[in-house]
């Protein structure tokens, strides 16, 4: 579904973050990123969603097999890309109910399906809600305006619900969550998976794979998957952390 | 002659006619514009705007009728009164029977009334050149403690080429009488004319006075607008200004709170695009003591427009407990579109709680991007974003039919769904 051949990226000020970044994502399949703060995590997935300002200057990616990296932002999101993000965006006056249903109608319309009638547009808001336990009254409330840190992290698996994606990527949608919280919003991952969806999950803590169990677990270290291991790798780094990985890299 | 023949004002008005039956708002305006030049950038007042555009042209008058059906407001239920080029057209008029609210010509305004309403108040070279020159307007009058029951729709319709309306209006809500008008300003197959209108108005102690104004005429117009309005003690008073029309808009406006415990809210919003240069200048000169007053304007600029805001809000020395809040707020949708802004409070009083904030900015790019990746596009995501900048202030529109026709014109004239 996804694959990611030596992907470099950098900042238009001149940086280099991800230096020939390797990967591939098939149906059913949910992947793991872990790694250290700063490591380019929540910059793969911002070049992934096609967000301006950094330069692809090698590599290629393809998602469906078309060329990703060709497609507007709308367009990916279109293909069925979507981006949980690490910092969800608070947009005064724009309501959820509107903006969500303006996205599913382009989304339905781009794919030749009719638009949803009101009625069971409501009833998709309403069963989205229930998945990741938000309150209704969220949903027509400013997007993100005012909610909490937990809320706003339901309010994108809520989006994500509604949007019905292929592959989503769900950056840190674990940090700022207590336990509860936790376990709702990886209940709700759990329910929206299926064998023709794949999700990416960015985190630097295992806590969060104790609920959604990954196929793979890969380690992203200075702009590059260092290592790429079972399940069991995350416990392994929670453990040891992730500066063995350096030395062993150093001894090879 | 030929000292009149060398007055740019003069030349200006050349040709105009005037009614036959002389009054003394006529006269004196008339005396007065001998004296009168258009004002340049120099002058603090117009430092933003140029005149040029208009005075360089030259503009007749012209009586004449129209189909006015795609001017009435589906559902609005209001007395209808319709001005062509300035001229009142009883005839195409619709009035409801309504004991409270009576309706003249401008001219059956008390002289020696309005002469002392308006003492202290400056004129400028264009509310001279109504009303020496107005050859239409109404009086509309508002009996005490009493309620007009339906809005009052006040249609302005431009047409015809380089032509020029003079409409002047005077409304007078006696005390503890309710009232709200709805102005629009359209135009049909008129090309380079210009729309120089004078309203103004009296809210007697207790009275409530609520005003709308949707100016869309056609971007090669000119539209002028001088506004004042006295408020007694205990009124209240609201306007709400949309301007999405005309090459050069200017909205002067000015209110005078003469009493004690007022309130009084203007809001506007502006939407450039083309070449368009929009003006809102505003004035509430608070002269007595626990008042409040709120003013929210909005300008959105695309294209190479230019909008202006100029508020002032002064609170003269012996008014105390005095509540002023002002905000501006623009958004550039291109590289090439500018906003001047100046908010300017002036507080000789001790006793004040006044905030005031202007800001001209970008869309947020990190919404815009947010939106985007749900699978919006580009033109979509700035329109909710637009949208919900200028959200609050269509809010303020209260008369449900009435917001429905603006949305309607938003929609058809910017792609914009609210
Ligand atoms: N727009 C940007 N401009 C400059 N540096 C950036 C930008 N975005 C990210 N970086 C830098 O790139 C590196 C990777 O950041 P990020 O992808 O956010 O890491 P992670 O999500 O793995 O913690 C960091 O050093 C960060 O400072
Ligand atoms: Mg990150």
């Amino acid at each position: 579904m996804l694959t990611i051949k030596n992907l470099h990226a950098s900042v238009e000020e001149g940086a280099e973050i991800l230096k020939g970044l390797n990967m591939e994502v098939n149906a059913g399949e949910v992947h793991a990123i872990m790694g250290p703060n700063g490591a380019g995590k929540s910059t793969l997935a911002a070049v992934l969603a096609g967000k301006e300002g950094y330069d692809i200057t090698q590599g290629e990616v393809s998602f469906d097999g078309k060329d990703l990296l060709e497609l507007e932002t709308e367009d990916r999101a279109k293909e069925g890309m979507f981006l949980a993000f690490q910092y969800p965006v608070e947009i005064p006056g724009v309501s959820n109910i509107n903006f969500l249903k303006t996205a599913l109608n382009e989304i339905r319309e781009y794919r030749g399906e009719e638009a949803l009638n009101a009625k069971d547009f409501m009833a998709r808001v309403r069963k989205s809600s229930e998945i990741v336990n938000l309150d209704p009254k969220l949903a027509s409330r400013s997007v993100n305006a005012g909610f909490s840190g937990g809320e706003k992290k339901r309010n994108e698996i809520f989006q994500m619900a509604m949007l019905e994606p292929k592959l989503s990527i769900l950056d840190e949608t674990d940090s700022g969550l207590d336990i509860d919280a936790l376990k709702v919003v990886s209940d709700g991952v759990n329910k929206l998976r299926s064998k023709d969806n794949a999700v990416i999950i960015i985190t630097h803590y295992q806590r969060l794979l104790d609920y959604i169990t990954p196929d793979y677990v890969h380690v992203l270290a200075d702009g590059k998957i260092v290592k790429t291991g079972p399940k069991e790798l995350a416990l392994e780094l929670e453990e040891k952390g992730y500066d063995w990985l350096n030395e062993e890299k150093e001894t090879v | 002659m030929e000292v009149a023949a060398e007055n740019k004002v003069l030349s200006f008005v050349n040709g105009w006619e005037r009614p036959t039956e002389e009054n003394a708002v006529r006269k004196e305006a008339l005396q007065a514009l001998n004296a009168m030049e258009f004002p340049t950038t120099r002058v603090e007042d117009w430092k933003y705007t140029r005149v040029g555009k208009i005075t360089k042209r030259s503009f007749k008058q012209l009586n004449t009728t129209i189909d006015t059906s795609p001017y009435i407001i589906e559902d609005l239920d209001a007395h209808q009164l319709v001005f062509v080029n300035g001229y009142y057209r009883e005839d195409l008029s619709a009035i409801k029977k309504d004991d409270a609210l009576t309706i003249q010509p401008v001219d059956r305004v008390d002289d020696a009334y309005y002469g002392q309403l308006v003492e202290d108040i400056d004129e400028n070279v264009f509310s001279l050149m109504n009303k020496a020159y107005s050859n239409g307007g109404v009086y509309l009058h508002v009996a005490k403690q009493m309620k007009v029951e339906h809005p009052i729709h006040m249609i302005h319709v431009l047409t015809g080429d380089e032509v020029v309306a003079n409409p002047r209006h005077f409304i007078r809500v006696e005390q503890g009488g309710k009232a709200e008008v709805v102005t629009t300003f359209q135009s049909e197959k008129a090309e380079e004319s210009f729309s120089n209108v004078v309203m103004e108005g009296h809210v007697e102690a207790n009275a409530h006075l609520r005003i709308h104004k949707v100016q869309t005429e056609a971007k090669n117009c000119f539209h002028i607008a001088n506004e004042l309005f006295v408020q007694d003690e205990g009124s209240q008073f609201l306007i709400n200004t949309i301007t999405t029309g005309s090459r050069l808009t200017r909205n002067g406006l000015n209110v005078i709170v003469e009493g004690e415990n007022c309130h009084t809210e203007m809001n506007g919003a502006y939407l450039g695009t083309d070449r368009q240069h929009l003006d809102n200048h505003t004035l509430i000169d608070q002269l007595y003591s626990n008042c409040t007053s709120s003013e929210t304007y909005k300008g959105v600029m695309d294209d190479k427009s230019v909008g202006v805001f100029n508020g002032k809000v002064i609170v003269r020395q012996d008014s105390q407990n005095i509540e002023a809040y002002q905000s501006n707020g623009n958004i550039l949708l291109s590289k090439e579109a500018t906003v001047n802004s100046k908010p300017e409070l002036e507080i000789y009083a001790d006793d004040v709680r006044c905030s005031h904030g202007s800001t001209t900015g970008q869309l947020d790019e990190e919404a815009l991007f947010y939106l985007r990746t749900r699978g919006i596009s580009e033109k979509n995501a700035k329109n909710l974003l637009v949208a919900a900048f200028i959200g609050d202030v269509l809010e303020k529109i209260d008369i449900e039919p009435l917001r429905k026709s603006v949305d309607q014109h938003f929609l058809e004239e910017f792609g914009w769904e609210f």
